[in-house]
């Protein structure tokens, strides 16, 4: 009973991370009706950049801030300089430059950092008080974490005049552009909120599963089953799709297929999601006249 | 130097295209200052396509557009708006999950004065019924209630000119009538001036001061609409009498 009390309880500390990953994703998805498959990708580089902040001898939240706003600026950057010029192309187009994306930001994290595995902090010491016998402190810290930034999304969304016009363009980009809403750059902001909570989640992730240019891949999966299970299309449900996402996972590889089977689980779930419910258990219908 | 003096809108030699396919062809066109204009036509005509070059909006132009003594043609849909250019467009353009408020909340999007507030109770007084249902979804409203609320949304920007397109298109009479005696108060009430495009031309050459008659992008009638109205082949190929 108790084993099964932590794996629940880690799991939905894992869940804050894909929760994270899921709403970025949901993010491009409803601008662009494309996943970012470079979304992982870019949470990763940007958790180096706070490892080489830390490296410099900041102190971890001032590392932390100054991550964010790499993230947000570096995800605006992407989409001017390279998703902008192909915002009309077929789709197969973009799906290639999201793997492009991909790849290259894999290499550069290579290149510049190499592929040693290395160790990364966690700001929430592990003799805190608010530790447990079920969860560590990293992972009430990291829920904590989680939750605040998505709340703030949240609040950011619902009631400032530059998340409704956001959500206006996003939905309606010509009705938009008609009461004079920048829609280009709505985009580009969406980018960069989307590149930030992804780097939160890179951020917390990384003192569990290390810091290397491939951390992000198997979390982006998670992601993307959280995402898809919630509603691909729903804020709301990606967020909670990843808590479930992250207890089926834990509670599955502890007692069903195995630690080393565990990733099978996000792929079960994609594909069962697809198969019989492909709207997600919060989504929508989406009813197409031709 | 304008030509004609007072007009708020005026176009010289406008062409529009969708890629290879002309659409208008030296459109000259004139919007008195607190006049309301009517251009009139059969489908496929070009008077949705009038409405997005002067907007700058899904069309390739060439000519010229001078609204308010600046030339706008080339400026980009968002800079159109912001200089006082409210567009209603075909099909209302509303934003379908968003509440009624919040729909009306992005037509004051640019505004960052302290009018706002007072402006949604100016549209409550012309549209009572949004008043009503402004926190529900607006997808969910009437095709009558979803042209209020586009007319509304226009509204809220405190535009110059408003454009309205086909704002009677699919709406039962009683509605249609309810809609253009709004549209006539808001004109006699604030002096905006409108540039109106309709298929029921009875009805738009009531409201309007003067009227256009496209054919296949030109133009091949222009007059006060008094004048319009009494010809006997428009009032036989549009007015069915």
């Amino acid at each position: 009973m108790q084993a099964l009390m932590h794996q629940v309880l880690s799991g939905l500390a894992n869940g804050g991370i894909y929760a994270s990953i899921a709403l970025a994703l949901v993010m491009i998805y409803q601008a662009t009706h494309l996943v970012n498959f470079a979304q992982g990708e870019m949470a990763m580089f940007s958790t180096y950049v706070c490892w080489l902040l830390l490296q410099a001898g900041l102190s971890y939240w001032v590392a932390f801030v100054l991550t964010l706003g790499f993230a947000f600026v570096s995800g605006v950057a992407i989409e001017r300089v390279i998703i902008r010029p192909v915002e009309q192309a077929p789709v197969l187009t973009v799906v290639a430059v999201f793997i492009g994306l991909l790849l290259i930001i894999n290499g550069l994290a290579g290149w510049f950092f190499s592929y040693t595995i290395k160790a990364f902090p966690s700001p929430f010491p592990s003799d805190a008080w608010y530790g447990g016998p079920y969860m560590s402190p990293h992972e009430v810290g990291m829920i904590f974490v989680t939750v605040v930034v998505l709340a703030l999304v949240f609040a950011f969304f619902r009631f400032t005049p530059l998340g409704l016009a956001m959500r206006a363009a996003a939905q309606n980009p010509v009705s938009s552009r008609l009461v004079g809403v920048r829609v280009g750059w709505m985009l580009a902001l969406g980018w960069g909120l989307a590149g930030l909570i992804g780097s939160v989640a890179g951020m917390m992730a990384a003192p569990i599963v290390y810091l290397d240019p491939y951390m992000m891949t198997g979390i982006l999966l998670y992601g993307f089953a959280a995402a898809l299970l919630g509603g691909i299309d729903n804020p709301w449900g990606a967020v909670l799709g990843g808590p479930i996402v992250g207890v089926l996972e834990n509670v599955a590889g502890a007692y069903v297929v195995g630690t080393e089977l565990k990733l099978t689980v996000a792929l079960l779930i994609i594909v069962g999601v697809l198969v019989v419910r492909p709207s997600g258990l919060f989504g929508r219908v989406l009813v197409t006249r031709v | 130097m304008s030509t004609n003096a007072g007009a708020i809108l005026e176009t010289r030699r406008l062409d529009a295209a969708y890629g290879p396919t002309r659409v208008l062809q030296a459109l000259d066109l004139a919007v008195p200052a607190g006049g309301i204009v009517t251009l009139l036509g059969a489908n496929g005509a070009g008077k949705t396509t009038t409405l997005r070059a002067i907007c700058n909006m899904m069309v390739h132009c060439a000519g010229e557009i001078h609204f308010a003594g600046r030339r706008i043609d080339g400026m980009a849909t968002e800079d159109v708006v912001r200089l006082g250019i409210g567009h209603v467009p075909d099909g209302r353009g509303t934003f379908v999950n968003l509440t009624v408020e919040e729909n009306l909340r992005l037509g004051a999007y640019t505004r960052r004065d302290r009018g706002v507030a007072q402006d949604f109770e100016r549209v409550y007084s012309y549209f009572p019924r949004l008043k009503e249902r402004f926190r529900q979804q607006a997808g969910t409203l009437s095709g009558g209630e979803q042209q209020m609320l586009a007319i509304s949304r226009a509204l809220m920007l405190r535009p110059k000119l408003l454009l309205l397109d086909e704002p009677s298109f699919g709406l039962a009479p009683l509605v249609v009538q309810e809609i253009f005696r709004i549209l006539r108060a808001i004109n006699q009430q604030e002096g905006m001036s409108m540039l109106l495009v309709e298929q029921n031309a009875s009805i738009a050459l009531e409201l309007a001061d003067q009227a256009y008659l496209l054919e296949t992008g030109r133009i091949i009638m222009a007059g006060p609409s008094r004048v319009i109205s009494s010809d006997e082949s428009v009032r036989r190929a549009y007015l069915g009498y």
